[in-house]
């Protein structure tokens, strides 16, 4: 029988929750990495077994993990247990948390600055890492989203981490600010079918597309509007929260920005809101239902100084209509005096026959419906903060 | 012999237990130290000092013989107490790094 294995990073290490196709008894495993951040951890569509984790400490730094058999073990690649630590030469293997921007006049662009919060410019600096993408084809391929905004990629299982320094030499750079959370880079969406198509997105810049595999990238706002920046329609400097799209139709994109929910039917070139009836538009996380395109998925916030829901109820809204239609999902969540929130990377959906639909909160939360979200019940109540959920169907 | 006292998550990495005692040829400095601990546990790389700058990380202290030698130079003689192995050399994560933390990751 088929079932699901739910990777949840919280602000202090690492669970997994596994259930078969059912998804009413639930395994944890964890925590992994306890007293780490992990800001995400993410499977392999080629292989689940394989999975790739962002540890982060403001002490310590950054660090890779990687497991090879879904979770059970983990490794720093690059520095296997059992095997020399040092290279013939005598130098250390540890490279695998070695996230250096390129800028080499073969291949990279020249560190320039960024706008920093008071809107002087500010040297770039790496921070963490805040999202890794496994290739949907190659195991050892797979793309990380850093602070202070690049996009890196590793070819060899992540022991070694090469900047795609076309993304950061856009030139519009020195407009880029960063949002609450750090000037990041915390959306890549590898586009089904074109392996040279990526979309990412930083906060806060806004979105942006690559047709030629990360050489060269475009900014792709045009339809977005946003009071803070001075130019409310400018090219750049959105803060784009979440983008999504459904497999079978890779043009289409679904956004949460800061406030507005946004969508896209050209692969970004133009947007439109569909904000519709939702109670506030603001909030972080969005996803699409894995068996119907236009079914997608939000979780309203009340505002940008305001992290919770509105009115103290925890609903889920989904359209069925693509967007500006909006029911209220709120079986089985609490409907007065919660107060959590729920962040850019903790939302995913499972692809089982009836669509599973998972989100963690700050609280510590994470629920599921095995019922494409008509009804919720959690997996755990008590983890620490949540920071991002992913799941993989097993076969 | 050189003993390290290595801070609880910085133990984990490297997977030792307690005190990591280490050889180092020539002058007993915060580099030379650092760089034997780095070798020996690769797993360490980065996570002390900035790969590339190799200087300290904001967040990490070095203390040793009851004092603070975070701001010595990195190739100033530790003390002969450390250099004979009768003290540790402590690398310590400070106090305020949770809550500076917290501050810049408060829109994660």
């Amino acid at each position: 029988m088929s079932g699901v294995r739910v990777l949840v990073g919280t602000r202090k290490g690492a669970f997994t929750l596994t259930s078969d196709g059912k998804r009413e008894k639930w395994d944890i495993s964890g925590p992994h990495f306890a007293g780490w951040e992990i800001y995400h951890l993410k499977g392999s569509p080629a292989d689940p077994n394989r999975l790739y984790a962002s540890q982060t400490s403001g002490w310590f730094g950054q660090i890779i993990q990687r497991s090879n058999d879904g979770g059970k073990t983990w490794l720093q690649p690059g520095t296997p247990p059992g095997e020399p630590t040092t290279t013939p030469q005598g130098l250390p293997k540890g490279e695998s948390n070695k996230f250096v921007y390129d800028t080499s006049p073969e291949t990279g662009k020249p560190l320039t600055t960024h706008q920093w919060y008071d809107g002087t410019q500010h040297p770039w600096e790496f921070k963490r890492v805040w999202h890794l993408e496994p290739s949907l084809k190659d195991p050892d391929t797979v793309y990380a989203g850093v602070e202070d905004a690049a996009l890196f990629r590793s070819t060899d299982g992540g022991k070694t981490w090469q900047e795609l320094a076309g993304l950061r030499g856009h030139g519009t750079g020195p407009k880029w600010q960063p949002g609450a959370g750090g000037m990041c880079l915390h959306t890549i969406v590898l586009a089904p079918g074109n392996p040279n198509r990526i979309y990412i997105a930083i906060s806060a810049a806004g979105a942006f597309r690559t047709d030629d595999g990360g050489k060269t990238w475009k900014p792709i706002n045009r339809g977005l509007r946003s009071p803070y920046i001075p130019d409310p329609t400018a090219e750049v400097g959105h803060c784009v929260h979440r983008i999504a799209l459904h497999r079978s139709r890779p043009n289409v994109l679904f956004m949460q920005k800061h406030w507005d929910v946004m969508r896209s039917d050209d692969a970004g070139d133009s947007w439109r809101e569909v904000s519709g009836n939702l109670p506030s538009d603001f909030g972080f996380v969005i996803d699409v239902h894995a068996h119907e395109p236009e079914t997608i998925y939000v979780v309203p916030i009340k505002s940008d100084a305001e992290h919770f829901p509105p009115d103290g109820k925890l609903r889920v809204y989904r359209s069925r209509t693509g967007g500006n239609e909006w029911e209220a999902l709120t079986k089985g969540l609490p409907q007065r005096d919660c107060y959590v929130n729920v962040l850019r990377d903790a939302m995913a959906v499972d692809s089982l026959d009836s669509c599973g639909v998972y989100f963690g909160t700050t609280g510590g939360q994470v629920y599921a419906s095995a019922d494409a979200g008509d009804s919720w019940a959690p997996i755990v109540r008590d983890l620490p903060a949540v920071l991002s959920v992913e799941v993989q169907t097993l076969p | 012999m050189i003993r390290v006292v290595l801070p609880q998550p910085l133990r984990t990495l490297a997977r030792v237990e307690g005190e990591v005692t280490l050889e180092v040829e020539g002058a007993v400095t915060q580099r030379s130290v650092l760089d034997a601990l780095e070798a020996r546990y690769p797993a360490l790389c980065g996570t002390i000092r900035d790969h590339v700058t190799r200087e300290r990380r904001p967040f990490i202290r070095f203390f040793a013989c009851e004092g603070d030698l975070s701001h010595e130079p990195p190739d100033a003689p530790l003390p002969e107490a450390v250099a004979t192995g009768a003290e540790p050399f402590l690398v310590v994560g400070t106090i305020a790094g949770g809550s500076g933390q917290a501050l810049v990751t408060e829109g994660r």
